[in-house]
C-alpha cells in the first residue's frame, strides 16, 4: 500500500492501477511487446515465445496453487492433455488451429476438475502426493495407450489450418503474436479474476478454509473450479507447445516440468499475478543464460561443454533453495521492496 | 509356482530397498513434518560414492561402505544446518520445494562429478544362484534382503533402546514436551536427517550391487511415495509393510498382467486409491478433520 494516495469513489478504489508510473509503465510494456518482434532475430524471437507459453502456464498454476493455496505437482501431465488432444485433432481430423487450442484447453480443464475431486478429502501435502500420482499415471497412459497417442513415438504436427481451412506456414514471427495474445488474455483473466466472488472465494479457501465454509463458500465447489480453471490455462500453454514445436513428444511434460513450473511461481512470489510473469521470464532466461556463458567459456575450459547441463540443473536448485531461505514472497516482493526504498527515499525507515 | 518364487523374491528385494528408502523418509516426517523429496537423490549418492571408493580407489569393501555411511552422515547434517533449519515454521510448499531444490542440486552434483554413464559396481555379494524348491534365485539378491534386514533390526533396536532413539521418538511425540524434558529438538532434527541419509546410502550400496549404478537409481525416492501412504506417513512398520506390499505387487502384476507395463504405474494406483479411501494408510496416526 502506497501513501499520499486516496480513493474517493468505489470505482477508484477497485481500479488496479492508481498511480500515473504505473499506467506509463504498462504502455512502455504495450510497446516494447508490439516493437520487440520487428528488431528480435530468431533466436530472441524463440526465447521470447518460450515464455510467453511459460507466463501462460505459471499463471494457470498459480491461481491453483499460489491463489488457493492448493499444491499440484501435475503440471507436467496437464500440459500433456492439452498438448496431445490439439495434436491428435489437427493429425486425425485436420482440424484448424483456432479449433484445436481451445479444445485442448477444455479437455484439459475437464481432467483436470476430475483430479481435483480428491481435494475434497486431501490437503497439502497428501494433496501434492495426490497430482505426483496424477502425473505419473497421465503420462503413463499417454505412453502406452498407443492406438490414440501413438506411445513412445513423437507425433507430428505439421499442417497449420486457419481459420478459412488454407493451409498458412507459420514461423517464430508469427507465433509470436498468437502467443502474446493468448499470454496476454490469459493475464488480464486472471487478473480480473481476483475481483470477482469466485476470485475472492479461492483466496478465502486458501487463508481459510473453515471460515469459508462457514463464510457461505461451497468449498469443495471452489476447489474443483479452481482445478478447473487453472487446468484450462495450462491446457492453452500444452496445446500451443503443440502447434509452436510442431513435435510432441512425452518426454516434454515429465514430473520435471512441472517443478519447473512450481519453481516458476515460487521465485516469482505466490498468490501474485506479476509474480508468474518474473517468475516465467526469470526461470526460461536463467538456463538460457547459463549455456551462451557456458559456451563462451567453453574455449578456455575444455570440459565445459560436458558438464553444462549439470551446471544448470545445479543452479536450478540453488536459486529455488536460495529464494526460499532469503525471500520467499519471490522477486514480485523484491521488486515492491525497490519501489518502496525509492518511494519513500531518503527517509526510508 | 517356480515363477512366482522367483518373482517373490524379486518383490521382496525390491521391498527391502523400498523399506530402507522409505524409514529415513518416515524418520523425517515423523520428526520434523517435512516431506523429503531427495531421499532418492539420498540413495543415489550413497551408490555413487560407494561405486567411487571401492570401485574406482579400491578400497575394500567393508571399509568403503563404513566411509560412505559416514560421509552420508555429515551430508544429513550439513543439509539439515544448512537447508531445512531456516525454514522451519514456513509454510509445506516452501519445504516441499526446498526439498526438490535439493534433489535437483544433488543429482546435478553426483552426475557432474562422476558422469552420466552407468557404473558397474564391484559385487560383494558372490553371484551364485541358489534353487529354493525349484525355482532359480541369485544369491545377491537374498544378500541385498538380508543386508536391509539386519540394517532395520538394527533401527528399530536404536529406537526402542538408546537413549537418542527414545529422545527421537519423544521428540516425534510431542516437541513442546520434549523440549521441556530437556532434550534438544535441533540436534533431534539434525539426528533424524543423518539417519535417514545413512539409510538411502545404504540403500544405494545395496542397490548399486544388484544393479548398475546410473542416474535412474534416483527414481527409487519417488516409488518411496505409494509405499509411506500405504503404511502410513508416520509409522516404521507401516514403511515396511508398506515396501513388502508395493514390491511384491511391482513384481507381481510385472509377470503376470499383460506385458507387464503396468507393474511401473500400479504403486501410484494403489496410492490413490489409498488416499481417497484412507489417507493416513494402514497403521498412520489418524486425523480427522471435517470440511
Amino acid at each position: 500500500m502506497q501513501s499520499g494516495i486516496f480513493h474517493s469513489s468505489y470505482q477508484k478504489d477497485m481500479a488496479l492501477r492508481h498511480t500515473p508510473a504505473q499506467k506509463v509503465r504498462l504502455l512502455l510494456i504495450i510497446v516494447f511487446l508490439l516493437i520487440f518482434p520487428f528488431l528480435a532475430d530468431n533466436y530472441y524471437l524463440t526465447l521470447a515465445n518460450q515464455i510467453g507459453i511459460a507466463v501462460i502456464g505459471a499463471v494457470g498454476l498459480n491461481i491453483l496453487t499460489g491463489f488457493t493455496g492448493q499444491i499440484s505437482l501435475g503440471t507436467g501431465a496437464f500440459l500433456a492433455v492439452g498438448a496431445y488432444t490439439a495434436a491428435l485433432l489437427a493429425i486425425r481430423f485436420n482440424m484448424p488451429m483456432w479449433i484445436t487450442i481451445p479444445a485442448g484447453a477444455l479437455m484439459t480443464a475437464l481432467v483436470g476438475g476430475l483430479f481435483g475431486i480428491p481435494s475434497l478429502r486431501l490437503k497439502g501435502l497428501y494433496l501434492a502426493i495426490a497430482t505426483l500420482a496424477a502425473q505419473v499415471i497421465i503420462i503413463w497412459v499417454v505412453t502406452h495407450w498407443d492406438t490414440v497417442t501413438g506411445g513412445v513415438d513423437a507425433l507430428f504436427v505439421k499442417n497449420y489450418l486457419w481459420f478459412d481451412g488454407q493451409q498458412v506456414r507459420f514461423n517464430e514471427f508469427k507465433f509470436y503474436w498468437i502467443i502474446m495474445a493468448v499470454a496476454v488474455l490469459v493475464v488480464m483473466a486472471a487478473v480480473n479474476l481476483f475481483r470477482t466472488r469466485p476470485g475472492r472465494a479461492f483466496i478465502a479457501i486458501r487463508d481459510q478454509d473453515i471460515a469459508a465454509e462457514v463464510m457461505g463458500v461451497n468449498v469443495f465447489r471452489y476447489k474443483v473450479a479452481a482445478f478447473a480453471t487453472s487446468s484450462f490455462m495450462i491446457g492453452l500453454a500444452g496445446a500451443l507447445i503443440a502447434h509452436w514445436r510442431q513435435i510432441v513428444t512425452w518426454e516434454r511434460f515429465t514430473i520435471e516440468v512441472s517443478i519447473l513450473y512450481l519453481a516458476m511461481i515460487i521465485i516469482g512470489g505466490l498468490g501474485s499475478i506479476s509474480g508468474s510473469i518474473y517468475g516465467a521470464i526469470f526461470m526460461t532466461l536463467l538456463p538460457a543464460f547459463l549455456l551462451n556463458v557456458g559456451q563462451s567459456l567453453g574455449s578456455a575450459i575444455p570440459f565445459m561443454d560436458r558438464i553444462i547441463p549439470f551446471i544448470q540443473q545445479a543452479v536450478f536448485g540453488i536459486v529455488i533453495i536460495v529464494f526460499l531461505i532469503f525471500e520467499p514472497e519471490g522477486i514480485a516482493k523484491m521488486w515492491r521492496n525497490i519501489k518502496d526504498y525509492f518511494r519513500l527515499w531518503p527517509f526510508s525507515y | 509356482m517356480d515363477q512366482f518364487l522367483q518373482l517373490t523374491v524379486t518383490g521382496l528385494t525390491n521391498g527391502a530397498i523400498y523399506a530402507l528408502v522409505a524409514v529415513g523418509f518416515v524418520l523425517i516426517y515423523k520428526a520434523s513434518d517435512v516431506i523429503n523429496f531427495a531421499q532418492g537423490e539420498f540413495l543415489l549418492v550413497g551408490a555413487y560414492v560407494a561405486a567411487f571408493l571401492i570401485g574406482d580407489l579400491g578400497l575394500v569393501w567393508p571399509i568403503g561402505a563404513v566411509l560412505t555411511v559416514i560421509i552420508a552422515a555429515a551430508m544429513g547434517v550439513v543439509i539439515e544446518r544448512l537447508v531445512l533449519r531456516p525454514l522451519i515454521g514456513e509454510p509445506i510448499i516452501s519445504v516441499i520445494m526446498v526439498t526438490i531444490g535439493l534433489a535437483s542440486l544433488l543429482r546435478a552434483l553426483v552426475l557432474g562429478i562422476w558422469g552420466t554413464k552407468p557404473k558397474v559396481f564391484p559385487a560383494f555379494f558372490p553371484k551364485n544362484e541358489v534353487y529354493i524348491f525349484n525355482a532359480v534365485v541369485t544369491t545377491e539378491k537374498l544378500g541385498a534382503i538380508a543386508v536391509a534386514g539386519v540394517f532395520l533390526l538394527i533401527f528399530t533396536l536404536f529406537f526402542r533402546y538408546t537413549r537418542e532413539g527414545i529422545a527421537m521418538r519423544a521428540v516425534a511425540d510431542d516437541q513442546q514436551a520434549a523440549l521441556s524434558m530437556g532434550i534438544s529438538v535441533k540436534r533431534i532434527f539434525a539426528m533424524a536427517w543423518s539417519i535417514s541419509a545413512i539409510t538411502a546410502a545404504i540403500a544405494g550400496v545395496v542397490v548399486a550391487n544388484t544393479l548398475e549404478v546410473s542416474g535412474n537409481l534416483s527414481a527409487i525416492g519417488l516409488t518411496v511415495f505409494p509405499v509411506v501412504i500405504l503404511g502410513g506417513l508416520d509409522s516404521i512398520p507401516g514403511a515396511l509393510i508398506g515396501a513388502a506390499i508395493i514390491g511384491l505387487l511391482e513384481a507381481y502384476t510385472g509377470g503376470y498382467v499383460g506385458d507387464g507395463s503396468l507393474s511401473q504405474v500400479i504403486p501410484y494406483i494403489v496410492l490413490v486409491f489409498i488416499l481417497m479411501v484412507r489417507p493416513y494408510g494402514l497403521f498412520g496416526k489418524e486425523i480427522i478433520e471435517r470440511v
